[in-house]
């Protein structure tokens, strides 16, 4: 078809009001953002922690300091283990809503599924903190079982992140492998006993590879939150436990290093893109 | 977040009862099974469900029930600081919410209807904001606002962090959200009811307002509400970008905890855990009327 440099024209206006607003937005409020973080990561500090215009990569070079690789490691092993835990209570957890035959149960249990989660993350973090807390109910029932003489120290340490990183993820993995397991055609599976596989062969073989896709995009879906976590770790970890969130924070809010926290701000990112495309190549769905 | 959107489940086809289910009595597997279903739904309410009944404790302790009050629900509404943070994540998420709609759902549009250059660049940039860590947006933002007051301070204006700072911030990963839920409807959106409209010679503006409009109208709200809830469960971006007059709810709660517990909180969380629940019901009954 056509058009005559009117129309052409009209339709150039046309664009210009539909996508031009957001995307001058977006410009000013998030990739210029991202380039001044991009130069601060190659600046120096200097001595009272003004910004020193000279360009190094000692930034970087810092993040390999044992200090921080071993925060850096510890939190991808935290985010690990955390995408693990969900993966472990999760998988048979969707398999069961997913095999029930009543649609109206399945629909109801995933509501069910939903509604702690529609409450204020800071606050799910809090009731941990009081659960796990020396005056807290376990703690109380505990002591007056008569079962401990002194409070257990539940909190301020790794465990109590990992209860508190699991209960703020677990659907994230959960509804995507409901929705992998839900479209498996399970006529496969009585072809796999036909063919005398035993329950744990069929399950092995012929389910389990199905649902490859939703056990993916879960993995992603809670290995990066938890990766950035900073909520969980400051209100649930002790000293000791601190992660690539609370380093980056720090290093802004008290020891006002920008350049040092902007190169590992950077280091985030580039992970979370490198799992996001990992799984847009194996064929996992964008979101 | 969209994960947390349920995937409609299946109608079961209208066959008799599976034989192998009905062959054999339970076994460990199915037991383990549902025992599995049961411990992660105990795992899910059982700390909502305490914060709820605490609330209620007329004592000053978790650990021990002292009696039926409404004690803290009366030192909370005496609360003066909670009011204002109240009052200022209800401003923050209720405009960002208003700001973000219209932005994305113009792009929404354009995207779906044109090609042009950059047009990929634009998806890559809208998708962004959705991926990657609050932490480092956070930290984005704010050296974004550090940087514009240094610059607006040079040619004489004046800018600090504040409520402004805190709402272009929600804004900025609003807009990502907003398109990707309005995206979403506009893709099975049918265009012959357009080019329709047009040859009964509505003009592109009538067209859009009664045509294409109410058609993606509960894609627009559905985002919108998505927004709006985003914004109200923030932590991290607004503890970045605020200062000392923008405290919102969660930021208040987060200095409540680091101060100490107070079975204030309880209370907080049950209104809080109330009106989510109100807003998203009322949001599935919308659904369902659509």
């Amino acid at each position: 078809m056509s058009q005559t440099p009117l129309v052409r024209q009209h339709e150039r206006a046309q664009l210009g009001i539909l996508v031009g607003p957001a995307a001058f937005y977006l410009l000013l409020f998030f990739v210029i953002p991202l380039g001044i973080v991009l130069v601060y990561s190659f600046l120096t500090r200097g001595a009272y922690g003004q910004l020193v215009w000279e360009f190094t990569l000692q930034n970087y070079v810092r993040v390999i300091d044992p200090l921080y690789l071993s925060i850096l490691w510890r939190s991808i092993l935290i985010a690990g283990a955390n995408t693990l835990l969900c993966l472990i209570f999760a998988y048979p957890f969707a398999y069961t809503i997913a095999r029930m035959e009543s649609a109206r149960l399945r629909g109801l249990l995933l509501i069910l599924v939903m509604v702690p989660f529609w409450t204020n993350f800071l606050v799910r973090t809090y009731a941990w903190r009081v659960i796990l807390g020396t005056d807290g109910p376990i703690n109380g029932l505990l002591l007056s079982l008569g079962l401990i003489s002194e409070p257990l120290p539940l909190i301020f340490n790794d465990g109590a992140v990992m209860v508190g990183l699991v209960y703020g993820y677990l659907p994230f993995m959960a509804l995507p492998l409901y929705a992998a397991i839900d479209r498996i055609d399970f006529s496969l599976v009585e072809a796999a006993n036909d063919l005398y596989a035993d329950g744990r062969a069929a399950f092995m073989r012929v389910v389990l590879p199905l649902s490859m896709p939703g056990v993916l995009a879960g993995s992603i879906l809670v290995f990066i939150p938890s990766l950035g976590a900073f909520v969980t770790p400051d209100l649930l970890g002790g000293s000791k436990t601190v992660m690539i969130g609370n380093l980056i924070q720090g290093q802004f809010l008290t020891a006002r290093d920008w350049p040092f926290g902007s190169a590992f701000s950077m280091l985030l990112m580039l992970a979370v893109l490198a799992a996001t495309l990992i799984n847009l190549r194996r064929g996992g769905r964008a979101l | 977040m969209s994960a947390l959107t349920a995937p409609a489940p299946t109608a079961p086809a209208p066959t008799a009862p599976p034989a192998p289910r009905l062959r054999r009595p339970r076994s460990l597997t199915e037991r383990l099974l549902t025992g599995n279903l049961w411990l992660v739904f105990f795992f899910f309410y059982a700390p909502i469900l305490m914060l709820v009944i605490f609330s209620f404790n007329s004592g000053r302790f978790v650990s021990q029930w002292e009696g039926f009050s409404l004690r803290w629900y009366i030192t909370l509404f005496n609360n003066e600081a909670i009011g204002l943070a109240l009052r200022n994540s209800l401003i923050v998420a209720g405009v960002s919410t208003v700001i973000s709609t219209v932005l994305a759902t113009l792009v929404a549009v354009g995207m779906e209807r044109y090609n042009f250059r950059g047009k990929g660049t634009l998806d890559g940039v809208l998708y962004l904001p959705i991926i990657i860590p609050d932490i480092a947006m956070a930290v984005m933002l704010l050296l974004f606002f550090v940087q514009a007051g240094q610059v607006l301070g040079l040619i004489g204006g004046r800018f600090s962090l504040g409520l402004t700072t805190v709402i272009l911030a929600h804004v900025a990963f609003n807009i990502s959200f907003v398109t990707v839920t309005v995206r979403a409807r506009l893709a099975d959106f049918d265009r012959s009811l357009e080019e329709a409209a047009r040859d009964l010679y509505a003009n592109e503006w009538a067209t859009f307002r009664y045509v294409t409009l109410p058609l993606i109208w509960p894609g627009i709200l559905a985002g919108a509400l998505l927004a709006f809830t985003i914004s109200l469960d923030d932590f991290v971006i607004t503890f970045f970008t605020g200062g000392p007059g923008s405290t919102t709810l969660p930021l208040r709660i987060y200095s409540m905890v680091k101060t100490g517990i107070t079975p204030e909180i309880n209370a907080l969380s049950t209104l809080m855990l109330g009106a989510s629940m109100a807003l998203v019901l009322v949001s599935l009954l919308l659904q369902r009327k659509q």
